[in-house]
């Protein structure tokens, strides 16, 4: 009897932490829950008070005049922050996985002072970059072009850096085996150590993806053509010229482009946390 | 067995990733250092452009409005790091052991990390909004008579833009410290328990001490991440009303691509730079210290 009690008296303890908890966390989602609320709404019901979160007067037309009823529309920021994500992504497993498997397991001089030089430009802030390289793609002919977002971001130090991680734990007898049986070096990675590699190559994939998706602040230096413009920048350039009494509309662009990053999270939550840890525990 | 000796083959599998660092990377940082010793300004182009030595860095001691962007930067790290870090061990400490629906409450908690900024931003200013913002509402009916007007007051907006900063980093940084949490062994917790501890002496003698690698870890990329503040500033206040919430990656924004003062924003983002170095080398300094005492 008596150990009965105390088992329930720890439910009620872990109830109420739990109760705790999911009080922050509904706090912590609520300014997208009221965002999603507000994409349906019209204007005059966006700041009644008490807010409700049904009301008979919700409808897409908030999303129809995003996507259809604006010039440049929302489709084309999409496509522009598509096409720049997807090149950005494919380009980066390609050069991070290649480069990552030679520092990890390739002997070649200098390779780890090279390597150290790649960990201390992680740490170089945009701030340091945007200059320069507004002055080097303009001479390059590629500022406002969408090469401005994707060709510097073809490689990231930090997918290299991940890659390198995974690949040192790749036992070594696996690329002696495939030299036995004849295979080339290029035959060797593509053939044996990348279908390894699934799990790094995953977690490059989806925090570039995010990365790239939401980068705001190289958009805005590097476009100036409102028909380049990805989505985050198309929505402030959209907010410049509105205001915020279009409070309505803004609501519904934003949740628009929010959605493929909820997709893309709910399809690979375990690699994106093993990702953003893996850096931490063993870096 | 003999070792393989590489010839060409490897320079391959580097050229791709190597050539992209020292055009994109390399190239710009170098030469963002011949920058700030010189007056450019994208409409001179090099023609017009001359050394000036030194002058952008004295240029900066002087300038009252870098003076206040550091200023706000620095309250920006001293509040939200602390707040973000204290609060997220703490949630980390309580979702491992003591909740049910651990996995829904996690994943809730971290949505903010996969939005933009942008959007982060624009449905803050919503909420934030003086006079109908829902927040304000909800201070009305708590019966605070006269609620701060948040980003239109000089005094508010840079808590303002600190509180959104607290909420978008607490994710991560609980995402973080709950991994961290899994490499505690779980011996120490028994132990505890047969000596009688009770589950603050726990968490204040087991848990907090044996992340301090996690915290070390989070306090500097924190650290490095609020010198870099940008998107929210921009949004939701553009570094005003006056100057009261403009931040360092703000102003050098500003400066070198509104006032086009590209020289003098390359010499501040130097400036950032090394002040990025000296906290990252500090820390490397300190945990070794550590180490080396147990």
């Amino acid at each position: 009897m008596k150990t009965k009690l105390k088992i329930s008296k720890q439910n009620v303890t872990k109830a109420i932490l739990t109760l705790i908890m999911l009080v922050l966390a509904i706090i912590v989602v609520f300014p997208f829950m009221w965002m999603i609320v507000c994409s349906f709404k019209p204007l005059n019901e966006l700041y009644e008070f008490p807010p409700r979160f049904i009301s008979p007067n919700m409808s897409l037309d908030n999303y129809k005049e995003v996507l259809f009823g604006q010039n440049p529309s929302f489709l084309v920021y999409f496509k522009n922050t598509f096409i720049t994500t997807i090149v950005c992504v494919i380009g980066t497993v390609f050069t991070s996985s290649m480069a990552g498997y030679a520092f990890a397991k390739l002997q070649f001089k200098g390779r780890d002072q090279l390597f150290l030089l790649y960990l201390v430009t992680m740490m170089v802030p945009f701030q340091v970059l945007m200059v320069p390289q507004f002055i080097q793609f303009k001479y390059m002919g590629i500022f406002n072009t969408l090469w401005a977002l994707i060709l510097p971001r073809l490689f990231t130090p930090l997918g290299t850096f991940l890659m390198r991680q995974f690949f040192l734990d790749v036992p070594t007898e696996i690329i002696e085996a495939g030299r036995v049986d004849g295979l080339g070096e290029f035959g060797i990675f593509y053939k044996l150590i990348l279908p390894l590699a699934k799990p790094a190559v995953s977690t490059v994939v989806i925090l570039n993806f995010v990365w790239r998706w939401n980068e705001y602040e190289a958009p805005l230096i590097f476009l100036t053509d409102s028909k380049l413009f990805t989505l985050t920048v198309g929505l402030t350039n959209f907010i410049d010229e509105a205001g915020f009494a279009m409070d309505h509309l803004i609501m519904a662009g934003t949740t628009i482009a929010l959605i493929p990053m909820v997709v893309v999270f709910i399809l690979g939550q375990k690699y994106f946390i093993e990702g953003l840890t893996s850096g931490s525990v063993k870096g | 067995m003999k070792k393989k000796k590489y010839n060409w083959e490897p320079y391959v599998f580097i050229a791709p990733n190597f050539i992209g660092f020292i055009i994109f990377i390399v190239l710009p940082v170098l030469f963002s250092l011949v920058i700030s010793f010189t007056d450019f300004n994208i409409f001179n182009g090099f023609k017009g452009t001359s050394f000036v030595g030194l002058q952008n860095f004295i240029e900066m001691l002087k300038d009252e409005w870098f003076w206040a962007a550091l200023k706000n930067n620095v309250i920006y790290t001293v509040v939200t790091i602390p707040v973000t870090m204290i609060l997220s061990i703490v949630v980390a400490t309580i979702l491992n052991k003591a909740v049910y629906c651990k996995t829904l409450i996690r994943v809730m908690i971290f949505v903010p990390y996969i939005a933009s900024v942008v959007a982060i931003s624009v449905v803050w200013s919503m909420l934030f909004n003086p006079s109908q913002g829902i927040i304000n509402q909800i201070l009305m009916v708590l019966g605070v008579n006269n609620p701060p007007q948040w980003l239109g007051s000089m005094q508010w907006a840079l808590p303002a833009i600190m509180i959104v900063g607290i909420w978008m980093t607490l994710g991560y940084n609980v995402i973080i410290y709950m991994s961290g949490l899994q490499s505690i062994p779980s011996s120490l917790y028994e132990a505890a328990q047969i000596d009688g501890a009770s589950k603050l002496q726990e968490f204040r003698y087991i848990t907090v001490p044996m992340l301090r690698n996690t915290t070390f870890f989070l306090l500097v990329t924190s650290i490095i991440a609020s010198f870099q503040v940008f998107g929210t500033v921009n949004i939701m206040t553009n570094g005003g009303p006056g100057n009261s919430t403009t931040v360092l990656a703000h102003y050098i924004y500003v400066a070198g691509f509104r006032y086009y003062k590209m020289g003098y924003a390359a010499s501040m983002a130097w400036f950032l730079l090394i002040a990025i170095l000296i906290v990252t080398l500090l820390q490397w300094k300190v945990q070794k210290k550590h180490e080396s005492n147990f």
